[in-house]
């Protein structure tokens, strides 16, 4: 197999581009955890012309509510979570100067376009290996929305954070050509 | 009659629930094991690769394998001539709040409409049986919202019969892609009425991976299930590939002679499944 791409955040455009689906990445630098209660919120925040908890230009969002730390610990285990339940408020992110997401599972039509007319990328995390995704964060903070307890928006820093490019910026989706490649059921 | 200690049933739930989600059970452990070396994608490969490597790291540390330590799901089958000190609810209840507490689990248990979470991922989901003896078995399946979201239940017509059922499980499955943890083991129940079918899905997942139904009738149409979906190339984490499913476990019950219930409830590759009897 081919080595892995090494990343780091923020991204511009220009490393958004190199990027292609398929695509090993180790990602190092800050990224965001958020989902559900807190995109909602984000989203509402925005559509009230309020101030944003955190910068999205450049920036990675992260799917993760992790378990909660033991002492000693960073941060529990942090795998990703099902993307799909994000699209819904993907795209206004997008639009916003969002980079980048970190998921697990398949992107709706409209987070795909959206990621091609922003020029944004979309990486698969291995979905359950969150004992050994954990050990690429390096410190956690809570910087909004505590009350959410697993679910509240966490500062990251991450080292090397082992991801794989779903969906790139050209509109190229590695379930459809994996699936493609491998599948031996006739098609319906 | 034998005397069941309720405070025991706590003691033993408690334990059930950290262990179950830091040390991945030996059946589950060598099938992915199994899968690695059978996998044809590189990446296929390299995902089975990483799903090992965490597993044993958190055997190893003591830690969830995955964060989603679910919803704390119990199969508990009550012998007849035991008798318990107290309210069996409410020492499992007490039993998951202290091991989500002490085991350091996430508590993903919300009130449905205003989503606000109970705070210690009770109250679980308590299934009983009474059968013959003086024992209590308890069967611990906490479930992630990943796999069980994907999960379908359909009342089929008669007429549609085992073609029918098979396409809509391949249906599921395909839908499903890589949002619930590929490789996952299906459950499928067929039959008895709308709930039962339901309740057959989920316990057969219960079942070692890959271990076979008795009825040979049965156990034919989960080889076949197995070999069409792994055909589907979906892969570990949908990442395309020959491994989709581990298994497939079928439970059947007789049903009404104008309908056909089928439900199926997907496990991910994190089948966490303990078993303990008092
Ligand atoms: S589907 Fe299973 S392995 Fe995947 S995130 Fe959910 S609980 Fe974890």
């Amino acid at each position: 197999m081919t080595e892995p791409i090494k990343i780091t955040t923020p991204l511009s455009e220009e490393d958004v581009m190199k990027l292609h689906a398929g695509n090993k990445v180790l990602i190092s630098g800050v990224i965001y955890t958020a989902r559900d209660a807190a995109h909602k919120r984000l989203i509402e925040l925005i559509y009230r012309e309020k101030e944003l908890p955190l910068e999205l230009n450049g920036q990675v969002i992260y799917y993760v509510g992790p378990t909660p730390a033991k002492p000693g610990q960073v941060i529990g285990s942090a795998g990703p979570t099902t993307s799909g339940r994000m699209d819904a408020y993907t795209p206004k992110l997008l639009s916003l100067g969002l980079r980048g997401m970190i998921g697990k599972g398949a992107r709706n039509r409209e987070v795909i376009e959206a990621m091609k007319k922003y020029k944004a990328v979309y990486f698969a995390a291995v979905g359950g290996a969150a004992a050994l995704i954990a050990r690429s964060i390096k410190k956690a903070e809570i910087v909004a929305y505590e009350d959410l307890g697993a679910e509240a928006i966490r500062r990251l820093e991450v080292v090397d954070f082992p991801a794989i490019v779903v969906n790139d910026a050209y509109g190229a989706d590695l379930f459809q050509q994996g699936v493609e490649k491998y599948r031996r059921a006739p098609r319906d | 009659m034998r005397t069941i200690s309720a405070i025991e049933i706590t003691k033993k739930v408690r334990e059930l629930c950290i262990s179950a989600a830091c040390i991945l059970e030996p059946d589950v452990a060598a099938a992915l094991r199994t899968a690695r070396d059978t996998e044809q994608s590189p990446l296929g490969k390299e995902v089975l690769g990483q799903i090992i490597d965490n597993f044993e790291i958190a055997g190893k540390e003591g830690v969830p394998m995955c964060q989603d330590t679910g919803i704390s799901v119990f199969f508990i089958d009550i012998g007849r001539e035991a008798v318990i000190d107290g309210s069996l609810a409410d020492a499992v209840n007490e039993g998951v709040r202290q091991g989500y507490k002490d085991g350091y689990l996430r508590k993903s248990v919300c009130h449905p409409l205003t989503r606000v979470n109970t705070g210690d991922n009770t109250p679980a989901i308590i299934h009983t049986s009474i059968v013959d003896g003086d024992r209590l078995t308890i069967k611990f399946a906490p479930k992630g919202a990943g796999s069980e979201n994907m999960s379908r239940l359909k009342m089929l017509k008669p007429s549609e019969g085992p073609i029918g059922i098979k396409t809509f499980v391949l249906e599921t499955i395909r839908e499903a892609g890589g949002n619930p943890c590929p490789p996952i083991v299906v459950g499928v129940g067929i039959g008895g009425s709308f709930e039962v079918s339901a309740i057959l899905s989920k316990k057969a997942l219960l079942r070692k991976v890959g271990a076979p139904n008795p009825d040979p009738e049965v156990n034919a149409m989960e080889v076949e299930l197995l070999g069409l979906i792994n055909e589907l190339g979906i892969g570990p984490m949908g990442f395309g590939g020959t491994v989709t499913a581990l298994g497939v476990h079928i439970e059947t019950h007789p049903c009404h002679i104008a309908s056909l219930p089928v439900a199926i409830n997907i496990q991910c590759h994190a089948g966490r499944h303990k078993e303990v009897v008092i």
